[in-house]
């Protein structure tokens, strides 16, 4: 079962929610955010090859003009490789775990594997960004030593920054399976 | 919960029979080991399952059945067959996983759960893949055991996913056996096809043990020379603390020691340390012959030698220049005539001291150059000290130009600020260590602020010789920075562990991550388990070796505050003793 929805960001930009539901203990919410588009880029490469042709016409010195050509690309790799964030999955499966996954737009993909016997609880908290007030999702860990203690948070969707509507359909998914795990644990 | 059962992706093929793994009850998750094919003696499957056991402290059991249909439809027989195994293996729950129409089915019925009477009939079952020979070979690095890693002795200890990576590493014995050998049970399981290059292995491993006696007899030698009494007295181990290349060699020589030694590596992680040393010295020493053969080859060692006494020459001129400019009217700006042409004419005198002793040297530089070069083969890192070494020696000129500076500067200041105390009526006070007020006589103050007057006038003519030669000094020890900068590279990079994560991701384990393969309604949740190699920042944080520790870690704010007081700055460490 899957179906896709359209929501925005805190800045207003287009992202859009696919929901995967695999089975009744595992779900998968995957957020992408709009790809590189082509005005921005040529804007930056023109931007930073004019600069570079005028130090030219300024101190007629080749070199100049090559440099500019391998920071523009370099820049661009290191960017697409480093920076851009095209996609974040967050995979909820029940009884093991949470992972947490986002993909560059170079398909570099960094994950990150909660264990569901480390998870105190999802929420969404609030917090002051720059001059606004945003929601975010996050994960509570449990402290090893201290069972009501929480030893840390965990932000979700951390680039995408989805607005409140969008949090709250992944969270009320989420709590779905979690309140499911903590009725079968609690029932032996 | 939901019953996980983990399944080696190189048994999906085998042909049927019983599944043998390890049932762990608070994770209500089983994982399957290796599958026993048909036909089998019941009683000779156990003894094999105690003998694993007892070797590997870990609780195997035979977990349920497994079937494979490779035709279209399931054979009737066999499954009632499967079926009645159950009762000569007695487990709780018996799963029985099946694999149908072609291998695109899979289904998974446990019988006996959920242990609880009143809960739901059929619960769950989760399928999860993982590849055995990355569990196996793989090193997972889970935060919390990083600090203590004799953490997986325990086997109570590890828990969550940690515990599927126990048990296949505990049941190293099964993977032993043989697939093509003809033995009364016949497993099928994840193979080693056998170390590349076996036979150079066994002949290394052979000979390691006596060549790391005599080695080891041979460095406890060289130690017992080092600490014999004549390198204890007086002016020797004052110098040796001071020059970098005492420092590196002691460095090297107990990475020797520590590799040499006939113990054995106890822990992964120290056998991981020891392999890392030994390619450091590798590279290291390496690069020193490549730099030997580079210089005999171009001979650089005599333009060296030919081009050191003039470039010693022009800098010397150089000074004097400079000299000449601050005394008479720098930038400008009008100083204190006769102060400066005193400290004028002490530091030409001091040049001309110093181009004297490089003259009295030049005949002996080329033979000096050249055995530096021959330190090359010792390592890379030995020749660099040495040469920063022998800059330092090259500049110390401008050192004692910079301390003279220094130190007229900070007796300047200290005076200043004290006096400047008068001048408002307060004095410090040495025993409570706070500034106390205080009346002074007329006669104190008229001689104070007299004094201060003539402090004020004269400073900025001390100022500006010891802004300069501190900017000098600052140079020289720039590039010595930036050459130990390098020499603590090359000793603490852990050159093995980032190309075993380069090559061979699944040895250096971060973690797990899951990927869902298709899924129809009503059959279980098919998984892909895969290893999340470390990134390589962690690599180089958790293995990087200790540096030699000659650099002094001064924060850049401490650094200004010391140039400001005039307090004396050293490339090297200073004594920890101090300020204990």
């Amino acid at each position: 079962m899957e179906d896709e929805r359209v929501f925005s960001d805190i800045c207003g930009g287009r992202l859009a929610l696919q929901r995967r539901h695999y089975s009744p203990s595992c779900r998968e919410f995957c957020l992408s955010c709009p790809r590189l588009s082509l005005r921005s880029l040529t804007a930056v490469t023109c931007s930073v090859w004019l600069a570079a042709y005028a130090l030219f016409t300024l101190f007629e010195n080749s070199v100049i003009l090559s440099a500019a050509i391998f920071i523009t690309l370099l820049g661009l790799l290191g960017y697409l490789h480093f920076v851009k964030i095209d996609q974040e999955t967050l995979l909820i499966i029940d009884s093991l775990g949470i992972q947490l996954t986002s993909s560059y737009a170079s398909g570099k993909e960094s994950t990150t594997f909660i264990e569901m016997g480390k998870v105190k609880d999802i929420i969404i908290n609030e917090a002051i960004y720059m001059q606004k007030v945003i929601y975010y999702l996050c994960i509570l860990l449990k402290d090893p030593l201290e069972p009501h203690g929480i030893s840390q948070v965990v932000p979700v969707f951390q680039n995408a920054k989805p607005r409140l509507d969008c949090l709250i359909e992944v969270y009320r998914s989420c709590q779905e399976i979690l309140a499911h795990r903590k009725a079968t644990s609690t029932s032996p | 919960m939901v019953l996980k059962v983990f399944f080696p992706t190189c048994c999906t093929s085998a042909e049927s029979g019983l599944l043998v793994g390890r049932w762990v009850p608070e994770q209500s998750s089983a994982v399957v080991l290796a599958v026993v094919h048909f036909p089998f003696i019941p009683i000779q499957v156990k003894e094999l399952l105690a003998r694993v056991q007892q070797a590997g402290r870990v609780g195997l059991a035979v977990l349920g059945t497994w079937c494979h249909c490779r035709l279209q439809e399931p054979e009737e027989g066999l499954g009632r067959f499967l079926e009645g195994l159950g009762a000569i293996f007695t487990h709780e729950p018996w799963l029985q996983l099946c694999r149908e129409r072609g291998g695109s089915v899979w289904s998974c019925k446990a019988l006996g759960w959920p242990m609880s009477p009143g809960a739901p009939s059929p619960a769950p079952v989760m399928l999860i893949f993982y590849d055995q020979r990355h569990v196996l070979l793989s090193q997972l690095h889970t935060p919390a055991t990083l600090p203590d890693p004799q953490a997986g002795d325990a086997p109570p200890s590890v828990g969550g996913l940690a515990a599927v990576f126990d048990t296949v590493a505990r049941s190293e014995l099964l993977f032993r056996s043989d697939r093509f050998h003809e033995g009364p049970v016949q497993l099928s399981h994840w193979q080693s096809e056998g170390i590349e290059a076996s036979i150079l292995v066994e002949l290394a491993k052979q000979a390691s043990g006596p060549t790391c006696l005599m080695l080891s007899f041979l460095l406890s030698l060289l130690s017992a020379v080092g600490a014999c009494r004549l390198f204890r007295l007086w002016p020797l181990p004052f110098i040796c603390s001071k020059l970098s290349t005492c420092e590196q060699a002691r460095h090297r020589l107990g990475h020797l020691t520590f590799l040499f030694s006939p113990r054995k590596a106890e822990s992964p992680v120290q056998l991981m340390r020891k392999v890392n040393v030994f390619f450091s010295l590798l590279l290291d020493v390496a690069l020193g012959l490549a730099l030997l053969a580079w210089l005999r080859a171009e001979n650089c060692i005599g333009q060296l030698a030919d081009a050191l006494v003039p470039v010693a020459d022009c800098v010397a001129e150089e000074l004097q220049h400079l000299l000449q400019w601050l005394m008479g009217a720098p930038a400008g700006l009008k100083m204190n005539r006769a102060l400066d042409q005193v400290l004028g004419r002490f530091f030409l005198y001091h040049i001309h001291l110093w181009i004297s002793y490089i003259h009295l040297m030049s005949p002996f530089v080329e033979g000096i150059l050249w055995h530096v070069g021959l330190s090359a083969c010792l390592g890379l890192t030995v020749a660099l000290s040495l040469l920063s070494d022998i800059i330092a020696l090259l500049t110390f000129h401008i050192y004692c130009f910079y301390v003279y500076g220094a130190r007229l500067y900070c007796l300047k200041i200290h005076g200043l600020s004290s006096l400047w105390r008068l001048f408002r009526g307060k004095k410090w006070n040495v025993l409570r260590q706070r500034v106390d007020s205080c009346s002074y006589d007329l006669d104190q103050l008229f001689i104070g602020t007299l004094l201060f007057t003539i402090l004020v006038f004269l400073l900025p003519t001390i100022a500006l010789y010891y802004l300069v030669f501190t900017l000098l000094r600052l140079l020289v020890v720039a590039v010595q920075g930036s050459l130990h900068l390098l020499i603590d590279l090359i000793n603490s990079l852990p050159l093995y562990s980032v190309g075993l994560r380069l090559c061979r991701p699944y040895r250096l384990a971060a973690g797990v991550k899951f990927r869902v393969l298709d899924h129809e309604a009503g059959k279980p949740l098919r998984l892909l388990m895969q290893i999340n190699p470390l990134s390589y920042s962690r690599v180089v944080c958790t293995y990087r070796l200790p540096s030699c520790g000659c650099r002094p870690r001064l924060s850049w704010s401490a650094l200004c505050r010391k140039l400001f007081f005039g307090e004396l700055i050293y490339p090297w460490r200073q004594k920890a003793g101090k300020q204990d």
